[in-house]
């Protein structure tokens, strides 16, 4: 009981860190680059604990991430939703991959969500996105491996750390 | 751990009920898109949120300052700092002023007019900060730290002590958002300052250009030349410095030329910028005279004063 509710702590506060994170400015020459953190922390999550993440509540961050970021609302809880449906589909065999393989997940993963993204500003006719970042999706791949393994060391931690309390 | 991920393996049925249940969130979604993108949803939502949004903001826009602040740090005296920044504020004040002063000087000997300077001259501004936080993925709208309740409405002009940098678009409580000059959805009244020459300035998403296009081949323009707001329109007062040309070019059509203008603000590196208060004048008919002749409640009171009472105390009997 006691792991399940700091399961779910740690859950919560790794999504709202990455809504900040979205929102935090960089530097001008890079700030296209920046990777889609609530997607990686989705995607994270999609894997290592099902019963927590569904297309709902991708849905609902998404809606939430709109809210923040002051654009089309409705544009990223479509793009989310599609992303962990599609990790929750294939979860057992990207669960198994290595990690280089899983990052080339990720990759295709985010880039299907920048194409999404692309289409949905064509659509509501803004304008076309700046052409450096369609690199983001590769530094996302790239940053992968980093936020697999400390999401995964917090959660380790904490289910020892669960045993030894119950 | 291995238990319960067995039994979550999804079984077919399940698939088929996961799609149709992707299908009704992805209906649900472009539904809000739509409406969202016809009647402004978004924004409502934004300000009936924006109690528990707008420190969100802050929240996020804090590291950026921590960096700014461990800058100035060296210095450690707070006292300093605060001293250093009512310093900035009263400069940028006065920048502005001397920006506008120089403009309608130039107007003044090119016109050889008697301007109503005093009018002119008497500029009612506020200071508002940039939050610094990134608003969709490109960089061409601000978030200000003033809003409606400081007395900010959509559609006032946002200047720094360079020259014009946009608009307000839309007000929150504590907050507003402003676009910029640069944005591709935005356009300028412009007049060149040397000639009188008017034109439009867009936005291209690019940070340090704007474009003019449909100039005639024969207009007297060349790279160097000051843009100012010309005041059409209605939505910018007149003289504010917006760019300065560096590029002359043929457009696709040949017909025309294109004037590529560099941006006089700073929309980089500005950190405080002004909001005016005063609009342009409107443009359309004069207002209706005034009602000439005493008002129609003192009607009645046409028998009292002929008994010679005064209308005062007239009025006051009922």
């Amino acid at each position: 009981m006691n792991r399940v509710r700091a399961q779910g702590w740690v859950f919560w506060i790794g999504i709202a860190l990455a809504l900040l994170l979205m929102l935090m400015p960089l530097p001008a020459l890079i700030q296209p680059l920046k990777p889609y953190w609530p997607a990686l922390v989705l995607i994270y999550w999609s894997l290592e604990a099902t019963d927590r993440v569904s297309v709902g509540l991708a849905f609902g961050v998404g809606l939430a991430a709109d809210l923040l970021n002051g654009a089309l609302l409705g544009d990223q809880a479509l793009r989310l939703a599609v992303l962990v449906f599609i990790v929750l589909r294939f979860r057992s065999r990207l669960r198994f991959f290595p990690m280089w393989q899983q990052a080339l997940a990720v990759w295709l993963l985010l880039l299907n969500n920048h194409v999404l993204q692309a289409l949905i500003r064509a659509f509501a006719g803004d304008a076309p996105m700046p052409a450096l970042s369609w690199l983001a999706p590769a530094v996302g791949a790239a940053v992968w491996p980093f936020v697999f393994l400390l999401l995964d060391d917090v959660n380790i931690r904490l289910r020892g750390k669960g045993a030894k309390a119950t | 751990m291995a238990l319960p991920q067995k039994e979550s393996t999804p079984i077919f049925s399940d698939a088929t009920a996961g799609t149709l249940r992707l299908i009704a969130y992805l209906a649900l979604a472009a539904v809000l898109m739509v409406l969202d993108h016809r009647n402004g949803w978004l924004h409502r939502a934004r300000y009936a949120t924006a109690a528990a949004i707008v420190p969100i903001y802050k929240i996020a826009a804090a590291p950026a300052d921590w960096v700014h602040q461990a800058g100035t740090a060296f210095a450690q005296r707070s006292k300093l700092i605060d001293e250093n920044r009512q310093l900035r504020e009263a400069l940028l004040l006065a920048e502005a002023r001397l920006n506008r002063m120089h403009a309608v000087t130039r107007q003044n000997e090119r016109l050889k007019l008697l301007l109503d300077t005093q009018q002119l001259l008497g500029m009612h501004a506020q200071l508002a900060r940039l939050i610094d936080v990134q608003l969709g993925p490109t960089r061409d709208r601000v978030m200000l730290n003033v809003g409606a309740n400081e007395g900010v409405h959509v559609g006032q002009t946002v200047i720094d002590s360079h020259g014009v940098m946009g608009q307000i678009i839309e007000t929150l409580p504590h907050a507003s958002v402003a676009m910029l000059v640069i944005d591709p959805d935005h356009a300028v009244p412009v007049t060149v300052a040397r000639t009188g020459l008017r034109g439009i300035a867009h936005g291209t998403g690019d940070t340090a250009q704007l474009v003019v296009p449909n100039l005639p081949l024969s207009s007297d323009v060349k790279a160097g030349d000051q843009l100012v707001t010309s005041g059409l329109g209605g939505r910018f007062p007149a003289g504010f410095p917006v760019g300065t040309v560096a590029q002359l070019k043929r457009d696709a059509s040949g017909m025309f030329m294109e004037a590529l203008v560099k941006p006089a603000a700073e929309l980089e590196r500005s950190g405080e910028v002004l909001l005016l208060r005063d609009q342009p004048d409107p443009i359309g008919p004069p207002a209706p005279a005034p009602e000439v002749g005493p008002p129609a409640s003192l009607a009645p009171t046409a028998r009292a004063r002929s008994q010679g009472q005064p209308a005062e105390s007239a009025g006051a009997i009922p």
